[in-house]
């Protein structure tokens, strides 16, 4: 029976060590080719008409003008006459020209007519949602009434929330596609090249002018690509409409979203607002909390916040309502729900504390109980509080700086499931030595790539530059899509598995060659040697001739019945923040952050940090700047670009400090780390700004104008 | 971006042939970071651009009698790294400085930092420079966090974009503007306007001329920029201030007080200027000069903090202009 | 259709249009057709042009990128960018923005740092054009910049990290031997979205070491 488990700490030359990723040369060079780079022979420019109007139906497309334009070569309808459509930026039509100047003319010629229909775009006010409003979620647990009004009861109310933000990944959604005869090959910027394909197939053979497709007939490919962060699982239209632009024109096609379109149509995290009330025995003991929230997705609801968040199992009660609103629609972002979720939890704990004349970070640790992994967080918030000098910094709120500085320091926790995905891995050892590892998954930039050649070296006994990593191919075996934090985990898995399968039977090959049974053998150092005798060995290249004509080839599989547990799910982290406030500006500095994050078994240290550094720079962009800003009267957004849509600069992040437990958890296995990090640096800076001022500022992004209204509220500055 | 004919004339007369005396046919391109932008919106529709860069006699910086020449399509960056501006002009090496982006630095030229469109998310979004709706201004009640709170009784409520001009309409500088019909000297702290209707812009130039050089005056005032950014570098001004004191001793003789982002125009403040005049600058002195050029502000639904900031830039540039920092 | 042009511009200098003008041009009012090479955009209102002024079709262009001579033929409305990436597929220069605000397109002209998404081919003949495929010819022999962008997992997706190695070479020219401070102003004029500043801060750092180190003459 094969042993797949995860070598022992002092066996492991690779793993959890600091790696360079292996793609980081082709990067850093300019040679990676994105879907965007994709220059094929004769390729046009395909580019969308979408919707000027945030809610209005289409009475008629007269294309004729565009038809006339130097260069047009085709158009393709998205939605037709009569269409209603629900978000500035939806897709209408898409044309393809030859160059991408022309391309824009057939698009400005194209002519529509609306009828214009009311729109609403603006939630947070509750009060003026009307009927866009639904239902969507109550939830008691135990009887918080009964906890708020109990003797001895310290009891806080607050209004907390957090801005609807875009995922803007740079490079921005689309492909190019290749209609040849029967093949449509698809360059596609994408985090599911396993699924994609299928979706498109199946969006085309429902379309008579393009006949049957079968999923069979569609290569997906994607060797790097441009940022995910959750939105792009789907095909979307512009891929269904670039395809049948290949097959009009009988060209290859490519449509890449504009950076406008990225912003109004191709993901969004939901806003949520909620009205928090949370109490506590006087000795500091979490009773209850209630929730009154409310979010908008776009036009669909895109689901209720789990609250209360992390400290769930005091009496609660939630009630969460959906308002639909004409904007872009949202899609998974990074953790769906839980930074927001953090921010409503977190931030009025942190308050509750306060009122308490607590210490946030003892009330935090009084109550732990309360949350699904106690010692987990205990041991974190110990941690993150040296590495940040939570003694040093903290104090009560309000007082602290000189002039027109106060400094502050807040905490938040969160916690992710991480389970693996499915994935299937083929290994191959070949007789001149070759090594490799196939397998249908995609690298959105942790560096899954890496991940699996470390995997795959560290089983062989072999440097990481003698294996070879193929991805971002549908036609490899599949492999989940990259979202939820399950690919680290499901790709380790299989290629754990396909390798050591793979190397049992390099083993059984040459066992009689060494003398002893193919179960006293172990790969190390580039050779196959005998566990008992290491002198005795054959080199990786010797070893391998031995296979004559014949090419190992195993596939590994996650989940594999009695394929040992080697990935796990379940994890908590620990986040401070460390700021300074200008009182008299109201603008917000981050001077430090500290993460301390459980992932289980790490497997590749540098890539796993730069991950978490990743989601800390995304938190304070949406704890500081970063919102979509509608227009109530026009429905229109007013930022879909990068110049007001303001994410952080490299001037803007202050020290950043990763703790991984490293070591700490590693017998659970690889545990995914896309989503943990970034659920709680919004709640983290906020409370920092709380700390600092003596007052909350309720709604992240934490502008000037809001922190400049609070310090107002209060009485002035500080 | 439409189609055009582009011209690239080198000399100022040559380029004078290429322009129109209509609004809209003609663009003149000097660095291109906002014209570009404008015409990739479709907001400018010119038929034809003309490049000034091979036009020699825009370039350089120069002494010209008693004034600073600096030519229309000298660089931010030439005019950061210049060491008479850093020295003879604080708070105009403050203002380029402001521009970090070293790319936009690099290709951003002091006339186009001058005449550059206001940056209004409605203007940019096609919506008008007047921002109307059935007749009616979309941003009084609307998203106006970045707009005016001086000079914003309407129709016009954008805020002048420029980093220099601030500092420029502190030290007293002028454009000299060109056509074919003769030149002018044009005081930068005229060279604005609110437009009050959709048919004018928010410039006191003609599309026929050409801003071939800005002069400063020579002088031996103390001066300074302060700026407030939402975030630390790359970020545009909430607003600024720029302060030039004369100074007696260390009595202020007399101050000329700028605030830029806060009205369609640099935004001189006469009330500051007086709240210093014969004062010597203190923390408390700077505040009421801070204060005095805000008195008359006219905050809109959303922009009362910029009220504010913009006291506290004026503040802080005059402490900083008067060595207090 | 774009004859309806003139006379829109001429009510309202700031827009075609009034009002939404930008939403409006799908509605096909004041549609700007940009049809190419067609007299419509030679208004007769302005004056004969002079010779020199060329388009709007497909002009010749000749482009010197990596020091290498390329003959190419566009209208001169097409921006430096498009122009590698579209025409003569230098692909490392990324298009993100597109509105000269976050620097994936950033390329060396005559020894600075520029937005190639907004400059003008046109505008580009004549200089000194260098992307990023020039800086090194194969993974072994890279720029030191390169090199520590490595070392410091300084890329996640990778597709703002051309555009940071060209801004960060033209910086360390300019600045070899920089502060934390100086490095982030310095590199101030680029954006990344996965969050890879940190590795970056420290790249720039290390290969200022080293090229000060006279290790790369």
């Amino acid at each position: 029976m094969p042993n797949f488990d995860w070598p022992a700490k002092e066996d492991r030359s690779l793993i959890s060590t600091r790696i360079n990723r292996l793609d980081g040369p082709m990067k850093v060079r300019g040679t990676a080719k994105y879907s965007y780079d994709r220059n094929l022979e004769g390729m046009l420019y395909g580019m969308l008409v979408t919707s000027p109007h945030p809610h209005a139906r289409i009475t008629k497309i007269d294309t004729s003008a565009a038809e006339k334009v130097n260069g047009f070569r085709g158009a393709v309808l998205i939605n037709d006459v009569g269409a209603e459509l629900q978000w500035t930026g939806q897709e209408i039509l898409a044309v393809a020209a030859d160059t991408e100047e022309h391309a824009r003319d057939a698009v400005a010629a194209v002519k529509i007519d609306y009828e214009v229909l009311p729109h609403f775009v603006k939630e947070e006010d509750v009060t003026k949602a009307g009927n866009y409003v639904t239902p969507a979620d109550e939830k008691l647990e135990g009887e918080p009434d009964a906890a708020f009004s109990a003797a001895d009861t310290v009891t806080h109310e607050g209004y907390y929330g957090c801005a609807t933000i875009n995922h803007c990944c740079l490079e921005p959604h689309g492909q190019v596609v290749d209609w040849k005869g029967d093949e449509i090959t698809v360059y596609a910027s994408t985090q599911a090249v396993g699924r994609i394909g299928a979706d498109l197939a199946k969006n085309l053979s429902t379309d008579p002018a393009m006949g049957q497709v079968s999923p069979s007939n569609v290569v997906i490919l994607t060797p790097v690509m441009g940022g995910g962060f959750g939105a792009k699982f789907a095909i979307d239209t512009w891929g269904i409409a670039c395809a049948k632009l290949s097959k009009q024109t009988g060209r290859p096609v490519k449509l890449m979203l504009e950076r406008e379109e990225e912003q109004l149509m191709a993901g969004a995290r939901p806003s949520f607002y909620g009205n928090i009330k949370a109490a506590a025995k006087k000795d500091g003991t979490l009773t209850g909390y209630q929730s009154e929230t409310w979010s908008t997705g776009g036009p669909s609801p895109r689901g209720a916040p789990p609250l209360p968040y992390v400290f769930d199992k005091e009496a609660y009660k939630t009630r969460h309502i959906n308002i639909a609103t004409h904007t872009g629609p949202s899609r998974a972002w990074r953790a769906p729900n839980h930074p927001q979720a953090a921010v409503l939890t977190m931030c009025a704990l942190t308050d509750l504390a306060a009122k308490l004349e607590m210490d946030p970070v003892s009330f935090f640790k009084k109550n732990l109980g309360l949350t699904a992994r106690p010692e987990v967080y205990s041991a974190q918030i110990d941690k993150a509080a040296e590495l940040i000098d939570w003694k040093g910094k903290f104090h009560k709120p309000g007082e602290n700086g000189s002039g027109y500085t106060r400094r502050g320091v807040g905490l938040s926790i969160h916690t992710w499931g991480g389970r693996p995905h499915d994935s299937q891995c083929r290994v191959t050892i070949e007789p001149d030595g070759k090594v490799a590892a196939t397998l249908g998954s995609q690298d959105l930039g942790p560096g899954l790539r890496t991940v699996v050649g470390i995997v795959l070296a560290e089983t062989m006994g072999l440097p990481l530059s003698q294996v070879t990593v193929n991805i971002g191919d549908s036609r490899y075996p599949p492999s989940g899509a990259s979202g939820g934090s399950t690919s680290t985990g499901g790709v380790s898995s299989s290629t754990r598995r396909g390798a050591v399968l793979a190397l049992d039977e390099l083993k059984g090959v040459v066992a009689a060659d060494l003398g002893v049974a193919a179960e006293e053998l172990e790969a190390k150092d580039g050779t196959i040697r005998v566990k008992a005798n290491p002198s005795k060995s054959l080199s990786w290249s010797e070893a391998c001739r031995k296979l004559g004509s014949k090419t190992i080839s195993q596939l590994g599989e996650q989940p594999m019945r009695d394929g040992g547990k080697l990935a796990d799910q379940g994890v908590g982290g620990v986040q401070m923040a460390d700021v300074s406030v200008d009182i008299e500006t109201g603008i917000v500095k981050i001077n430090k952050m500290v993460a301390v994050q459980d992932i289980g078994l790490v497997i590749n240290l540098k890539t796993a940090e730069s991950q978490v550094y990743g989601a800390l720079i995304m938190g304070i962009c949406w704890a500081l700047w970063e919102e979509r800003v509608y227009d109530e009267v026009t429905g229109q957004m007013l930022n879909p670009d990068m110049e007001f849509y303001k994410l952080a600069g490299i001037g803007d992040i202050g020290e950043l400090v990763v703790h991984m437990d490293t070591y700490t958890y590693d017998d659970r296995g690889v545990i995914g780390l896309g989503e943990p990090p970034a659920v709680s640096p919004g709640a983290a800076i906020s409370n920092a700004v709380f700390n600092a001022l003596g007052v909350r500022v309720p709604v992240v992004p934490m502008t000037p104008d809001k922190v400049l209204a609070a310090l107002e509220k209060k009485g002035g500055m500080a | 971006m439409q189609a055009f004919q582009y011209a690239s004339p080198t000399t100022v007369q040559e380029a004078l042939d290429h322009l129109s005396s209509t609004w809209g046919e003609v663009d003149v391109l000097a660095g291109g970071t906002d014209l570009l932008s404008l015409m990739k919106e479709r907001i400018h529709t010119p038929n034809k651009v003309v490049g000034l860069r091979g036009i020699k006699e825009l370039r350089g910086i120069s002494k010209s009698g008693n004034n600073l020449r600096i030519g229309a399509t000298v660089t931010v960056q030439e005019l950061a790294d210049n060491s008479q501006i850093q020295k003879q002009y604080p708070a105009l090496a403050q203002a380029a400085a402001g521009i970090h982006s070293p790319q936009m630095r690099s290709m951003g030229t002091v006339a186009g930092d001058l005449l550059q469109r206001p940056r209004c998310w409605y203007f940019r979004r096609g919506m008008g420079l007047l921002a109307k709706s059935d007749g009616k201004s979309l941003i009084p009640t609307g998203e106006n966090r970045y707009h005016a709170i001086l000079g914003n009784k309407g129709p016009a409520y954008f805020v002048n974009a420029s980093s220099l001009a601030p500092a420029l309409v502190a030290l007293g500088a002028k454009v000299k503007v060109v056509s074919k019909s003769g030149s002018r000297e044009v005081e930068i702290e005229k060279l604005y306007r609110a437009p009050a209707g959709d048919s004018e812009r928010e410039l006191d130039l003609k599309p026929d001329e050409l801003v071939t050089e800005i002069l400063i005056p020579a002088s031996g005032a103390r001066s300074a920029t302060y700026e407030v950014r939402e975030r630390q570098l790359l970020d545009w001004p909430l607003t600024t201030a720029s302060v030039v004191l004369e100074m007696s001793g260390n009595t202020v003789k007399s101050a000329r007080v700028v605030m830029g982002h806060v009205a369609p125009m640099p935004w001189r403040s006469s009330q500051a200027e007086q709240a210093l005049a014969g004062k010597t600058v203190s923390e408390d002195v700077a505040m009421a000069a801070g204060k005095a050029a805000v008195a008359a502000a006219t905050p809109l639904s959303q922009n009362k903090y910029k009220v504010q900031l913009a006291s506290v830039a004026v503040k802080r540039a005059v402490l900083a202009a008067a060595g207090r920092a | 259709m774009s004859s309806k042009k003139t006379p829109e511009r001429q009510e309202n200098p700031n827009e075609h249009g009034s009002g939404f003008s930008r939403r409006t041009f799908l509605q096909g009012v004041g549609v700007g057709s940009g049809a190419v090479g067609s007299a419509v955009l030679t208004p007769q209102a302005t004056a004969a042009p002079p010779s020199e002024a060329v388009g709007p079709g497909a002009v010749p262009m000749t482009l010197r990128v990596n020091g290498k001579t390329h003959q190419v033929s566009l209208e001169p409305r097409v921006t430096l960018l498009d122009a590698l990436r579209n025409h003569l597929d230098y692909t490392g220069a990324k298009k993100v923005c597109d509105r000269a605000t976050c620097g994936a397109c950033t390329t060396i002209v005559d020894g600075n740092a520029v937005y190639s998404c907004t400059m003008l081919a046109i505008e580009a003949q004549g200089r000194n054009i260098e992307t990023v495929e020039s800086i090194s010819t194969d993974d072994a022999r890279m720029h030191p910049v390169q090199k520590y962008f490595v070392e410091n997992d300084a890329q996640q997706c990778g597709f703002c990290t051309p555009g940071f190695v060209m801004a960060c070479k033209s910086f360390l020219e300019k600045n070899s031997n920089p502060t934390r401070e100086q490095v982030e102003q310095g590199l101030s004029g680029n954006i990344c979205r996965c969050g890879t500043y940190v590795g970056v801060r420290q790249a720039v750092l290390d290969a200022a070491r080293e090229v000060k180190g006279g290790r790369r003459a």
